[in-house]
Order: C-alpha cells, then sequence, then structure tokens
C-alpha cells in the first residue's frame, strides 16, 4: 500500500492507504476529521470541500495519494487560536445553516471564494455556489452570510 | 434582569446554539460515528423494476475478501423476523380496509422496484463489501412492470401485489357527495382542470445511515439511525418487525441532516443492520450513497387530479368535487396510506367557504420506490388544486383573482369545513392585503409592460394557501386511521445547581430546537438559556416520545415542555412557600426570583433549586425532595397557519428560462418563539416548492421501471441562483388551542408556493395549465403551442 | 472503486514509459470526470498514471500569433490568465464557467479534450478557434482530433501536450446549461480569424462537438446576430431526454448562436 504524506490542519500526517481511498474518506475514516461530510457520489454536493493548497477541492474528486505534500485545510483548521473565521461567524449570525450537513463545505467554499474575489455582489456569491447544494435553507441566509462575511474580511 | 433585556426572550431572534459545532466540524452524524471492530453493510439491490427470484446463488460471494455474512430474505424469514409496517389503516368507501401487499425487510421470493433490497453483505470494507455484492447471482425472472400511473388499475396492467386487485390499496372518499351533485346541478359556471403534482425525491443532503450493535452481556441492541423520530422507530422494531423487545432496543439518532419527512419512516436497512449486528456479534455501519438514496427514500407527492369548480354568477364557490389517484410505489411505507387521504383531503376547503366538497381518492401500487410524506405531505397537493382552480375560476369569470378569493374567504370563527376540519383562528384578507402590498401589486402592469419591450414575459401568481399542522389531537388522528396517538411529551429536570435539561420527544435535524425550546424555557424560569439543554433523540434518555414531522414540534412539542414547566412552577412555589414561611398562594415567580407578594422577602431561583435537593426540614407528606416533571400534551385541535405568497416571474419566450423576480410570503404562524429561526424555515420550504414548480422530478422509464432521474446529474437539485432571496411578511392570529398560541412553520413555505408559481408562469404565457415542473423546455414547448393570437 | 496501481511519474518521458507497459492505464490529470466516473465503478483501469503535477504540461504562454496553453494548466488558471484574458477572452470566460470552482481547481484541458465529453465546453473552443493539439507523439488538427462521443484521434500511449490557441478576431461562447448537471445542453461557439468563420456546437449532439457549416456561411457575408437567427439546425442527430426535446436543442442552438455573435461584438 503505498504511504501518503500531506499536512493537514497544519500538522503533519502520514499513513498507508491504498491507492484507491479517496481524500475525503481518508480524512474523516484514518484521520477522524469527520466535520467534512459525503453528501452524493457524484462530486455535485459539494459537502465535502477542503482547501487544497490554499484552494477549494472537493475531497471526493481527488485520491489520497494524489494530495501527497500537499497543504490540506479542513473546517476544523479554520479557526485560529479558539477564535472563529470570520466566515464561520457570518454562519452564525445569519442563520446560515440549519441542519449542518453541507455547511462544512459550503463555509470552506465561502473562504475561498472571498479569497478569489474580495468585492462580492449576490449575483456573484449565486454563481459561485454552484457547486454547493444545501436543501435546509434555500441558500437566502447563506449568499448573506457570505457577502457579510467578505464585508467584514475587506 | 430579565430575559428579553438580555436578547433571549421569546420574540426575539437569538442565535442558534446549535451552530458552534456545526460550523466548526464538530457535530456527530450517524456516519461519523467509528466503533472498534465494526463491519460494513452493502445492500444488494434489484435492477429489475418486476421479477420473480428463482434463486440466489451467495456461495463464491461469501468466499470473497473481507466478507463476514451474507444475509438473504430467507435467514430474515427464518429467524421469524416480521416485514415493514404501515401505521395507518384507511377504507375505502365500501368500508373494506385497504389492502396490503407484505413488504419484507429482504425481498423473499419477488422484486418490486428497482432499488428494492435483494442480500445484505456484510464485510470489513465497504468496498469488499460492495465486490462481494457484485458476485452474488441472482436467478432472475423479469415480469413486464406497472409503472405509468395513469394506466396502473387498468385490468391488463401487470400486478404489484396479488392482495390488491388492479393495484389498488384503496379508494377512499370524503364529504358529501349528494349535496356536492345538488350544488353542481344549480351551478351557473363549472371550472374544470386535470392537474399533475410530480414525483419528488426528497433528497435531504445527509444521506441515510444505521450502526446497529449488540451487546452479549446484557442482551441488549443500540441503533444508531437518521431517524426524524428514534421512539417510534423503537417501537416498530419491537413490537411489529420483532428485532428485539422494546426495554432491550436503544435507538439513538444523533445529528441529524435533514429529514423533510424522508427519515420518518423506518426503512429496511437499518432493521437489517440492528438485527444482524447479533448474528454476527459485531458492530455493522450502512451508509447510503447519493444512488442508494435516491433509490430507495420514499419519495413524495406523485397524484393525477382532476378538479370541478361550481360557482354561481357572482363568483361565489358553491362545490368541489376531486378526483384524485396517488402513487403509493410498491410497498406501503410508514404512514404512507394517510398521506394522499387525510392529510389531502381534509384541506380542499382552502381558506374559502364552500358549503359542498367531495373527493375520492385511489391509493395506487406501482412498480416504483413507496410513496410517503415529504415536506407539507398532502396539503402541498391539496394546496395547489386549490389554488390552481381557484385561478383558473377567476381567469374564466374574468373577476380579478385577488377579488375571487375575497369574495369567498371565511371570515368567523370557528369554521367548520365540509371536509372534517374546523379552522380555529386566521384572518385571510389581512395575508392577502399585506402580501400585494410588499409585491407592489399595483406597480405590476407597468413593470410587465416594461418587460415586454426587452421582449419579456411577466406573470403574477397568488396563493392563498391553509394547512393543517400541529399533528394532532390523538383521538381525532385514531379514529381516522392512526396507529399512533399524536402528543408529545417531556420531561424538565432542575438540576441542584440551578441549571436545567430537558428532554424532549421532539427530534431537531436542522430546525433549531435547541435554540427555541431553550429559549422559552429559560424566559420562563428567568435564568440564562446556557443553563438549559435540550436533550433529544436517545430512547435511553428521553420518555417516549412521537418525533418531528408535519410541522409540530412548536405547537405540540414546546406545549408539552409549558406543561411540564407548569408543573415544575407550582412545586417550586409550594417549596418557595415553606422556606419563606409564606401562603402559596402569596408567592411570585418572576425573572427568575421567588418573592412572597406585598413583602421583601425573596429567593433567587438557585437557591431554590439546591434547597429542593438538600430538602432540610420539608414536610415529607406534602413536599417531595427533587424538582423534576414531566407532562405528556395532547393537543385539542391541529393549528391552521394561512397565508399568501405571491410570485413574479419573467419568462425568457426564446429559451423558455424562467426567472423569480420576487417572491412574497406573508405567513400567518400565531406566536412566533424565534423570528430567525421561523424565517429560515420559511426559506427552506419556499426552496422546496421552487424546486416542485420548476425543477425537480422523479421520472421513471415507463416500460423498464428505471429510475432515469437517479442523480444530480438528472434529478434537478436547486442551486443557489435558480432561487432569489425571498421577500417574508408576517401576520398574526393566536392559536387557540395551544398554550403558546403558536402554530407550525416548517412545511408553508413548501404548500404555498408551487401553485403561485404556475399561476404567475401560466398567467405570463396566456395559457391554461403547464405541468410541474416547468422546465425551460416545457416553457418553451408551451410557448410554441400558444394559439397565435396569444402569441402575438 | 475497483483496486488499482497507482503511479506518479516525474516527467512526461516517464509517463510515456510507465503508460506503455501497464496493462490497461489510464492517465490521470486533474480527475474532475475520471474519479467520479471510477467510484461508480463504471471503469476498472489497471493503472492510472498521474500526470496532474507534471510541471512540463502546467503552462500558458502567449507567442506570435497565439496562446500555447500547457494540457496540465487547470481551468482557474486558464481563466485568470493575463495572455488568455488579452488575446482569447472568449476562452477565458469558457474556462470561468466550466463546472464550479472546485471543479475549475482541479480539473485541466488536456484532460477535458483527452476525454472529450459531448457537454463538455472546451471542445466547442477547440473546433471553433482552429486549436492545434501537440500531443507526445503528433500536431493534430481540432477538426481531426474530436471523432465523436468519448472518442478522439489519441491513440493508445499518446499524451497531450498543447494546445495552441491561434488569436481570435472576434468570438464568443455561449452555453445553455443542463438544468440538473449544469453541463452544456447547448453550447455554441462562435468566432472569426484568419481561419475565416467557425460555428462549432457542444452538448447538443449524439455524436460530440460539431460544426455548423449553414452557420459559417451566413456569418461569413454578415457577421450579425440576425444573420444567424434564421438558420435552423435539423433536430436529426441531436439528443433528447427529459431535458429537452431534439427540435428544443435545434432551437437552442440558434438562440445560443445569436447571442454569441452579439457578445462577440
Amino acid at each position: 500500500m503505498p504511504v501518503v504524506a500531506m499536512t493537514v490542519n497544519g500538522k503533519p500526517a502520514s499513513a498507508d492507504v491504498e491507492a484507491r481511498t479517496l481524500l475525503v474518506h481518508y480524512i474523516r475514516e484514518q484521520l477522524g476529521l469527520t466535520g467534512t461530510h459525503v453528501g452524493c457520489d457524484t462530486s455535485q454536493c459539494g459537502a465535502c470541500v477542503v482547501h487544497v493548497d490554499g484552494r477549494a477541492v472537493k475531497s471526493c474528486a481527488i485520491l489520497a495519494v494524489q494530495a501527497e505534500g500537499a497543504e490540506i485545510v479542513t473546517v476544523e483548521g479554520l479557526a485560529k487560536n479558539g477564535e472563529l473565521h470570520p466566515v464561520q461567524q457570518a454562519f452564525r449570525e445569519h442563520h446560515g445553516l440549519q441542519c449542518g450537513f453541507c455547511t462544512p463545505g459550503m463555509i470552506m467554499t465561502a473562504v475561498d471564494l472571498i479569497r478569489r474575489k474580495p468585492n462580492l455582489d449576490e449575483k456573484t456569491v449565486r454563481e459561485e455556489l454552484e457547486g454547493n447544494i444545501c436543501r435546509c435553507t434555500g441558500y437566502h441566509n447563506i449568499v448573506k452570510a457570505i457577502l457579510a462575511a467578505s464585508q467584514e474580511m475587506r | 434582569m430579565s430575559n428579553a433585556a438580555i436578547g433571549e426572550g421569546i420574540g426575539q431572534p437569538v442565535r442558534r446554539k446549535e451552530d458552534f459545532r456545526f460550523i466548526t466540524g464538530n457535530g456527530h452524524y450517524t456516519d461519523d460515528i467509528a466503533r472498534p471492530r465494526q463491519t460494513w453493510a452493502y445492500f444488494l439491490r434489484s435492477p429489475h423494476a418486476h421479477a420473480k427470484i428463482r434463486g440466489i446463488d451467495t456461495k463464491s460471494a461469501e468466499t470473497a475478501p473481507g466478507v463476514v455474512a451474507i444475509f438473504t430474505g430467507k435467514h430474515v424469514a427464518d429467524d421469524g423476523l416480521g416485514g415493514l409496517i404501515c401505521g395507518w389503516t384507511v377504507s375505502s368507501k365500501d368500508g373494506t380496509p385497504m389492502k396490503v401487499g407484505p413488504h419484507p425487510i429482504l425481498a423473499v421470493d419477488t422484486v418490486r422496484y428497482v432499488g428494492d433490497h435483494v442480500a445484505m453483505v456484510v464485510a470489513e470494507t465497504l468496498a469488499e463489501a460492495r465486490s462481494a455484492a457484485e458476485m452474488i447471482d441472482v436467478d432472475y425472472e423479469t415480469l413486464p412492470a406497472a409503472v405509468a400511473l395513469a394506466a396502473c388499475q387498468s385490468k391488463d396492467a401487470p400486478q404489484v401485489h396479488p392482495e390488491a386487485p388492479r393495484n389498488t390499496c384503496f379508494e377512499w372518499e370524503l364529504g358529501n357527495k349528494s349535496e356536492t351533485e345538488a350544488a353542481f346541478a344549480k351551478a351557473d359556471r363549472i371550472v374544470k382542470l386535470d392537474l399533475t403534482n410530480n414525483r419528488l425525491i426528497p433528497n435531504a443532503m445527509e444521506p441515510r445511515a444505521a450502526l446497529g450493535e449488540y451487546d452479549k452481556g446484557t442482551g441488549t441492541y443500540t441503533l444508531h439511525t437518521t431517524s426524524q423520530n428514534p421512539h417510534v422507530a423503537r417501537l416498530v422494531l419491537s413490537a411489529f418487525v420483532g428485532v428485539a423487545p422494546e426495554h432491550k432496543l436503544r435507538v439513538i439518532a444523533p445529528d441529524v441532516g435533514g429529514g423533510f419527512g424522508s427519515k420518518i419512516f423506518i426503512y429496511a436497512e437499518e432493521t437489517a443492520c440492528v438485527w444482524a449486528a447479533a448474528k454476527v456479534g459485531r458492530p455493522i455501519k450502512w451508509t447510503a450513497d447519493r444512488s442508494e438514496a435516491f433509490l430507495s427514500d420514499a419519495h413524495g407527492r406523485d397524484h393525477l387530479s382532476h378538479a370541478e369548480l361550481a360557482l354561481d354568477k357572482n363568483g361565489k364557490f358553491l362545490a368541489l368535487r376531486v378526483k384524485t389517484v396517488a402513487n403509493l410505489g410498491a410497498y406501503l411505507s410508514t404512514f404512507s396510506a394517510s398521506v394522499p387521504t387525510y392529510l389531502y383531503g381534509t384541506l380542499l376547503s382552502g381558506q374559502y367557504d364552500i358549503p359542498a366538497i367531495y373527493v375520492e381518492v385511489d391509493g395506487v401500487y406501482t412498480h416504483t420506490a413507496p410513496v410517503d410524506a415529504y415536506r407539507g405531505a398532502g396539503r402541498p397537493e391539496a394546496t395547489y388544486l386549490v389554488e390552481r382552480i381557484v385561478e383558473t375560476a377567476a381567469r374564466e369569470t374574468g373577476i380579478d383573482p385577488a377579488e375571487i378569493r375575497r369574495r369567498n374567504f371565511i371570515r368567523s370563527f370557528p369554521h367548520q369545513t365540509p371536509v372534517i376540519m374546523a379552522y380555529d383562528a386566521g384572518d385571510y384578507e389581512a395575508s392577502l392585503d399585506a402580501a400585494m402590498k410588499a409585491a407592489d401589486h399595483k406597480g405590476f402592469p407597468a413593470r410587465k409592460a416594461e418587460a415586454e419591450k426587452r421582449g419579456k414575459l411577466r406573470g403574477l401568481g397568488f396563493s392563498s394557501y391553509i394547512e393543517a399542522c400541529g399533528l394532532a389531537p390523538s383521538a381525532a388522528v385514531g379514529s381516522l386511521g392512526a396507529g399512533v396517538g399524536l402528543w408529545e411529551s417531556a420531561e424538565v429536570r432542575v438540576n441542584p445547581t440551578g441549571n436545567v435539561e430537558v428532554l424532549t420527544g421532539s427530534h431537531s435535524h436542522g430546525q433549531g430546537h435547541e435554540t427555541t425550546f431553550a429559549q422559552l424555557v429559560a424566559s420562563r424560569l428567568g435564568i440564562p438559556m446556557e443553563q438549559v439543554e435540550i436533550v433529544h433523540g436517545d430512547t435511553d434518555k428521553v420518555q417516549f416520545g412521537m418525533g418531528t414531522y408535519g410541522s409540530r414540534s412548536g405547537a405540540v412539542g414546546m406545549s408539552a415542555i409549558v406543561k411540564a414547566l407548569d408543573k415544575i412552577e407550582t412545586k417550586a412555589k409550594k417549596i418557595a412557600a415553606h422556606l419563606m414561611e409564606a401562603a402559596v398562594e402569596d408567592i411570585v415567580f418572576e425573572n427568575g426570583t421567588f418573592t412572597v407578594q406585598g413583602t421583601d422577602k425573596t429567593m433567587p431561583w438557585a437557591q431554590l433549586a439546591l434547597s429542593a435537593y438538600t430538602a432540610h426540614g420539608f414536610p415529607s407528606a406534602e413536599i417531595e425532595p427533587g424538582l423534576k416533571e414531566g407532562a405528556f400534551y395532547d393537543p385539542t385541535n391541529f393549528t391552521f397557519p394561512a397565508g399568501c405568497h405571491i410570485c413574479e416571474v419573467e419568462i425568457d419566450p426564446d429559451t423558455g428560462v424562467t426567472r423569480i423576480i420576487n417572491f412574497v410570503a406573508v405567513d400567518d404562524f400565531g406566536t412566533i418563539i424565534n423570528p430567525m429561526i421561523v424565517e429560515g424555515q420559511v426559506h427552506g420550504g419556499i426552496a422546496q416548492g421552487i424546486g416542485q414548480a420548476l425543477l425537480e422530478h422523479g421520472v421513471y422509464d415507463p416500460e423498464s421501471g428505471q429510475l432515469i432521474t437517479g442523480s444530480y446529474m438528472d434529478y434537478c437539485m436547486p442551486r443557489a441562483d435558480d432561487l432569489p432571496s425571498f421577500n417574508l411578511g408576517f401576520t398574526k392570529t393566536v392559536c387557540p388551542s395551544n398554550p403558546l398560541g403558536m402554530k407550525g412553520c416548517g412545511e408553508a413555505g413548501a404548500i404555498a408556493s408551487p401553485p403561485a408559481i404556475i399561476n404567475a408562469i401560466t398567467d405570463a404565457l396566456g395559457i391554461r395549465d403547464i405541468e410541474m415542473p416547468a422546465t425551460p423546455a416545457r416553457v418553451w414547448a408551451a410557448i410554441q403551442s400558444r394559439p397565435r393570437a396569444a402569441a402575438e | 472503486m475497483y483496486q488499482f496501481n497507482y503511479a506518479r511519474p516525474k516527467t512526461l518521458a516517464e509517463a510515456e514509459a510507465l503508460l506503455a507497459k501497464a496493462d490497461d492505464p489510464k492517465l490521470l490529470a486533474g480527475g474532475q470526470t475520471l474519479i467520479p466516473t471510477l467510484k461508480q465503478r463504471l471503469a476498472m483501469p489497471s493503472d492510472l498514471i498521474d500526470i496532474g503535477g507534471l510541471k512540463e504540461l502546467d503552462f500558458i504562454r502567449a507567442e506570435g500569433d497565439a496562446v500555447m496553453i500547457g494540457a496540465g494548466a487547470k481551468h482557474a488558471t486558464v481563466a485568470q490568465s493575463p495572455d488568455v484574458k488579452k488575446h482569447n477572452p472568449a476562452l477565458a470566460a469558457l474556462a470561468e464557467g466550466i463546472g464550479d470552482p472546485a471543479v475549475r481547481h482541479m480539473g485541466t484541458i488536456g484532460g477535458s479534450i483527452a476525454n472529450n465529453d459531448p457537454a463538455a465546453d472546451y471542445p466547442a473552443a477547440c473546433l471553433a478557434l482552429d486549436a492545434k493539439i501537440h500531443t507526445s507523439k503528433r500536431l493534430i488538427e481540432a477538426d481531426q482530433f474530436f471523432k465523436g462521443m468519448f472518442e478522439t484521434a489519441l491513440e493508445d500511449g499518446e499524451i497531450v501536450k498543447e494546445i495552441t490557441f491561434p488569436h481570435p478576431e472576434k468570438a464568443a461562447y455561449m452555453k445553455f446549461p443542463n438544468p440538473a448537471s449544469r453541463y452544456a445542453m447547448v453550447g455554441v461557439f462562435v468566432s472569426k480569424g484568419p481561419w475565416g468563420v467557425r460555428v462549432a456546437v457542444t452538448g447538443a449532439g449524439q455524436n460530440g462537438v460539431f460544426r455548423v457549416k449553414e452557420m459559417e456561411d451566413a456569418l461569413t457575408k454578415s457577421w450579425s446576430p440576425d444573420a444567424v437567427a434564421g438558420v435552423k439546425v435539423p433536430a436529426k442527430g441531436l439528443n433528447a431526454d427529459l431535458h429537452g426535446t431534439a427540435e428544443y436543442r435545434a432551437h437552442l442552438i440558434t438562440v445560443m448562436a445569436k447571442r454569441a455573435v452579439a457578445a462577440a461584438g
């Protein structure tokens, strides 16, 4: 079995994995970081989005071995020194989550979006969320939260 | 300081207590749990809609790497396990009970839909279980399938169950046939409409999952599962399926990632996992992938209806008659018989004073996945029918759509409809007026003209809806065929240090109970919310409970908490009176302090709580130590949320694309505890309603019975850019049927919105009807087939 | 997913050698189509050869009258490339509209065209922009490259290295996404350049991307939205499914072509 080594939330992690192991399963089952979720099997729902080398990636559409040497950040690694990331804060403040299942992927996508496009408007946010499905919120408050966070971080 | 002063009072938008764990990735969903020596289950499913099983050869699969055990229907039957049940019995017009075919956990000799469960493989890893399943050789004799709903009752249609000739499970009726016929005979105008209510697939983002365990030492089973009602699951699994006695079975529904009805039901997979855990002596985990969810979660809606509305010359409704064929799928799911009957026919009066109503519903088996409650359950179908035919009547009579509604609104309460329901309170004109104002109804003609200049078509659609929720008085549902009572329970445990645990039979899977319930309790006791913990979802912790569905957790679940709090206050006052040497009648409890009226003697909550447990000097005959009270609350009536949704659309005639320009929802939910959470519920409901109206459709191939929309590649889930931001408003009439005056808010959005959208589209296009979902292709085709005059 | 061997070569040469000696290998670039396919157990390759990290395939440069894009360039990189934005803004915009942001961070242009999904966007750009596809073995004209649904002129062991896009004078891509999958239901790329006028359609055809001669002729005569507005594409040979009839798709080709010409200016 290949050995794969990467940095996850700032800490080195290495393990034997089958080549066919998806990054999301490695993160959830071998590292025990269950905040990253699996909501579909066609790589469309975005519940599994993590950051690989600073960019949002669907961890269900990448093998763990492909992430060899990469810097991974999951939702568990977003808060720094006990302080929530502004996007996390905004999701709570604006009720951008209900059941919480799509939330980690939404938050990781939103952080990446604000990094790429600091000046957001509602239309852009909605378009950029194409790869993240939420069944609870109707997106209304997710969009509000992301816009508020982008303001906050400006 | 009062709770209101610190922003935690009733009616304040308190931020959610549960959010911290979800935004930091610390939620605990079923699939997040891992047990030592855990195995994985994979279900081999039928690739055919209808086939006889001549034989199942598992020999080579059993020797595949990692395989622990393989179970088939024979093993389940040999162990004496019963099948899955429908907990609601509906009778036909002739008085005969519905005709029920058996619903085995694993198929025995016949498969009845694509996705039906054939075998369970248990292996060391999921990949190994799946690979072994591919090695199982099933000898199928494929048979023709009954798929297209309209054709399934014909004599020569393939039969789903021999018990139900012509695939007809029941032929139900409600209302007064002769009065209705008489009203039609004297009508000035009869408006007719044929309607399809499209099949939907629920798609909670967390797929269903189960983890079954067996403790050999105690003989106890534990099932972690994605359930909206763990106690009901335990009851069914023990009393009907016979997995284990109730007291030897613990069911835990931890964090659950959305339900929308689909997680009410007791399914084959969790049943098999907990049963087989004892057989293999190891924990068994199963998590559906999305493809399995599409195939095997209970679907929603799927009606064909013909409706006729009789009017007098002034546009006053005289009578409504309806004939509906409802798809039940291949097996009756847990509550499926109730959905197209008592949750549907009873709402056909809408907000209107209709003197006579008669509805007939045929419940029909097909070779498709079971159909059961999905957000709204029956009420969206009723609302769609009523609001579409009312709109059609407005157009045919030339009466303005708002005006025809006003002429027919019920205006005095209580109001007994001809279809069981007794509406207790409401002000339908208030919500219509507020919605029209918010939608700038007056400015619509100018906006339409402006759009026309750009080559676009604008339309406006109304939906004045009512629904019945807060399910419901046990006596009422019992008389209608329910196998359970629909009360709710609560227990309030005051700890010696004054903080409080509230155990509730309601289950939160996104609704924010940990916040709203805590807000109620904290306000009542005058303590900060952080000192209140809401406990739910575990049959070992919580006394019996009926769970969350039918928008019942506020009206019923919170009422049970109020009742328990009443008892807490009564006892606490007794203790306070004893400690402060006063008469009980003189004790006042306010903002967390007990005061002897007219004196300066006070006692804070925390001190009283401690005293309740030290119990020094209590007159033991009169006051027991401790402070813990429980209550079971059974409501006196359903609650009747109502309101008005108005949708404005703009259609691009070149592509058929419909954009929602403005969506206004004005709802009357009675008392609101947390407006932020209520608004969130409305947003989500509307999104699912827009999904039904414009995007979502569960489609089977009519010949093969294959599910064509089996993934997000073909089943169109609403995305952020499909939807607008919503424009919400509230009106308020207090519900007289529960102590808080609350109505339900969880389903209203999904119930109200589809007809508003379709009314807007048909208005824009000048056509009578368009089938849901009104996809761009359908809208474009409708434009092509419009009469030329209408097109120009 | 079935089991497979995984290799991450450091050079293209090494990748070619691995490809030659494996039983039933598949190249893995960004994996945004391949990994979901493997997850569904719809393919069972013996070996995955991961060329996603090959530096020699990851470049974008403008030289002379063309932009050269390495096969390993990710959609997001193409979308943001100053060279592409300057010389071929229609191509940048197309890349910005592929899949969703997370897909664009992994998916590559080489992977997209080598897979030739009938609903992919890049094939339309290649065909309409007269692109040259450089492989490890030869140069293939875009017109010769796309051979039908999921089929290309690529031979076993051949790896796409670079795609050369000559600068267009005018170009635009209009996509009508499938409401569910968001892949192109109909995507029309129109262009005018040294090659004349081209109109390429993706998503709609049963055999993948194709050119519409009648529209090209009409636009050659007069480059205006009205010129294509009257050109009807026959419904025969177009896809039909629950998202739309062949007639609807045929109609959308005209609408999207008209809008693309208008956008191209």
